[in-house]
């Protein structure tokens, strides 16, 4: 149906064909045209695939991770083998494969890391939510329990919990979860209280919706930005935060093979075989550099408002 | 008269002012309505007049129970509301809806056009899927708006195309009563002109009934059958648009009348400005007796102990009201000086 006397005055756009993009096609565009972000993203997908296949490429390589090569892996002194044909990354003090358990030990990070970052994403972000959208009230008790959280000596903390419940990759975590959702309830917190004024959530409220709705709809699209590129971030500090537990033993239990417990393993005897310590430690730094570079480059992407330290 | 489509009766809205992290005390109210009383009638429009701050808006979230209100009643189509739970409110939300002022800040940036005036559809499980996106471009080309513009976003649209979508939500479930709360304040002269000619063909052809509030007050004059004027948070003067403008008797509503920008420079030259003094009071410490006595030319010592009702005054036509002691007469000149009693100097 048409209004004739209404069409007169309107300002219908010339049928030029505009395309209507959207903020995130926008942000994908930008992305993919950052080369560093490029490079990470191939990084990191190298890396999941790896950590997917380590059985056959191990296979390949012909040792398993716990194998000990009594043979060739250990010198007549009892000391690692250096880099050669046979172990292209050298072996550890008990004659292992440093390439096959630095590929177990991807699997591991990324398992833990991604894990935990993502539990604590999801509780940061309920917590924050309702934090932020429920006025004063729910919002005070949350934020000094986030706090709280916060407050915690959590290395400590850590180290004491373990030892109560026992070390296993499930309770790694939780742990690293736990003492990371209250950075992410506070963004998300601080975000949903600046939206909640806006008047397009008064005009949901007036349209009769209801709170959980308002919330999903109206609120959530809008923290999405900033969610992501705090997970991005938070991925290389729970892989971080992995390595540390594992290095202090109360992480994965040897011998499965974790990043950390191999630098912890390599202790005793870098001073002669430094591609112990060197090569499980350049898989941490370089995991961590690329999850940490993609996540500016997505913060970048997100918000073009932001300026850039180094240009690209 | 048949029963008012909407009746507001001693209507007070109050918003605390706390100090304090942990224990906040109350230390103030903020009166920013304090006991007003308005009727609209079905299809008729009510301009809502007043300077920034004296309450129009609050009113108007008051009125469409955005706000919980601190006293008084809103009596919606005989039913009172002022103290419905938002379950029991939510069959009154179909039937009233809002126009906001900032068209930027109405629309959900980060959604589409056609989700955005489809929500009432879908918060009232009134239409799903295909039939809702039928529905919302008949909407859309009813507002003025290409129906293929479904998919865009708010920020591919202009001010005025933004207001357009902002009046095809409303209009979504035909409401019985639009409060339309500066629709046009934030827009182009040019545009305005285009929404407010919009706003009233939809009123004939849905017979919607306008509460308009504007501090523009041509824009008032354009689209009013009657006008309230506010001032700190009460209704100072109630009447018909044409006697209003022509035959103002308070007079705060004669020095606004008289700050009006006139188009024709001869006639604003020989007209005369009543220039106020002082700012206005603020609505946390609102002077006693009559509001705006301290910045009254007229007013009297009877004005600061004593509140003046809004009633209509000898000599005015029946629906006339004007909350005064000392109405202005036709053709009195309002003394351009200082105030006759009060305060300010500086």
């Amino acid at each position: 149906m048409t209004a004739p006397s209404i069409l007169e005055t309107t300002e219908v756009a010339p049928t030029r064909t505009v395309v209507g993009r959207s903020p995130w096609e926008l942000a994908w565009m930008r992305l993919r045209r950052d080369r560093v972000a490029i490079v990470c993203a191939v990084f990191i997908a190298v890396l999941i695939l790896v950590a997917i296949l380590a059985g056959p490429i191990s296979h390949l390589i012909g040792y398993g991770p716990t194998e000990q090569d009594r043979v060739h892996g250990i010198t007549l002194d009892g000391l690692p083998v250096p880099p050669s044909g046979r172990h292209l990354l050298g072996t550890d003090n008990l004659g292992r494969d440093i390439l096959v358990r630095i590929i177990y030990g991807t699997r591991v990070s990324l398992v833990v890391g991604l894990a935990a970052a993502a539990a604590a994403v999801f509780i940061g972000v309920i917590v924050g939510l309702c934090a932020g959208y429920f006025g004063p009230v729910v919002d005070a008790g949350m934020s000094r329990l986030m706090d709280v959280v916060l407050s915690f000596p959590f290395l400590l903390f850590a180290i004491a919990l373990v030892s109560v419940i026992g070390p296993s990759e499930l309770v790694e975590i939780g742990v690293i979860a736990f003492f990371s959702w209250a950075a992410v309830g506070r963004v998300v917190r601080a975000q949903t209280l600046s939206i909640r004024e806006r008047e397009y959530i008064e005009a949901a409220r007036s349209l009769g919706a209801g709170d959980l709705r308002i919330m999903l709809i109206d609120v959530l699209p809008n923290l999405v930005a900033p969610v992501i590129v705090y997970t991005t971030l938070l991925i290389p500090v729970s892989i971080v935060f992995e390595a540390t537990l594992s290095y202090l033993g109360v992480g994965i239990i040897p011998p499965t093979p974790s990043w950390g417990n191999m630098i912890s393993d390599s202790q005793d005897f870098y001073q002669v075989a430094w591609w112990f310590l060197v090569f499980p430690g350049a898989a941490l730094i370089l995991t961590t550099l690329a999850f940490n570079l993609l996540g500016d480059s997505v913060r970048d992407a997100l918000d073009p408002r932001t300026e850039r330290l180094f240009a690209r | 008269m048949t029963e008012p489509l909407i009746r507001v009766e001693g209507l007070v809205k109050h918003f605390p002012v706390r100090r304090g992290i942990v224990f906040k005390r109350e230390i103030g109210r903020v009166y920013a309505v304090d006991g007003v009383d308005l009727e609209v009638s079905r299809g008729e429009t009510l301009g809502l007049v007043g300077e920034t701050g004296c309450g129009k808006s609050t009113l108007a979230r008051c009125m469409t129970r955005l706000y919980p209100l601190t006293g008084g009643r809103v009596i919606f189509d005989g039913t009172d509301i002022s103290d419905l739970s938002r379950a029991r409110l939510r069959p009154y939300r179909r039937e009233m809806q809002m126009i906001f002022q900032d068209p930027y800040g109405s629309l959900n940036p980060r959604r589409r056009v056609g989700s955005i005036i489809g929500d009432p559809f879908a918060i009232h499980n009134v239409a799903d899927g295909a039939e809702r996106k039928r529905r919302v471009q008949e909407l859309m080309e009813l507002v003025g708006l290409n129906p293929e513009h479904y998919n865009r976003f708010p920020a591919d649209f202009s001010g005025g195309q933004r207001q357009r979508i902002g009046v095809a939500r409303a209009l979504a479930l035909h409401p019985k009563l639009i409060v339309c709360d500066e629709p046009v304040s934030a827009l182009d002269v040019s545009i305005q002109a285009q929404i407010i000619n919009l706003l009233k063909s939809l009123q004939e052809e849905f017979s919607l009934t306008y509460v308009f509030i504007a501090h523009d007050l041509s824009v008032v004059e354009h689209v009013s059958d009657r006008v309230a004027v506010m001032y700190l948070g009460r209704v100072v003067e109630l009447a018909d648009r044409a006697r209003l403008y022509s035959a103002p008797r308070h007079p705060y509503t004669c020095a606004l009348l008289s700050a009006a920008a006139v188009a024709d420079p001869d006639r604003a030259a020989q007209r005369e400005r009543i220039i106020l003094v002082g700012d206005v009071p603020s609505p946390v410490a609102p002077p006693a007796g009559c509001r705006f006595h301290p910045r009254c030319p007229k007013a009297q010592p009877r004005c600061a102990s004593e509140e003046p009702a809004l009633i209509d005054r000898p000599g005015d036509p029946p629906d006339h009201f004007t909350a005064c002691h000392f109405p202005v007469e036709p053709g009195e000149r309002l003394a351009r000086e200082q105030p006759a009693i009060g305060q300010p100097e500086g």
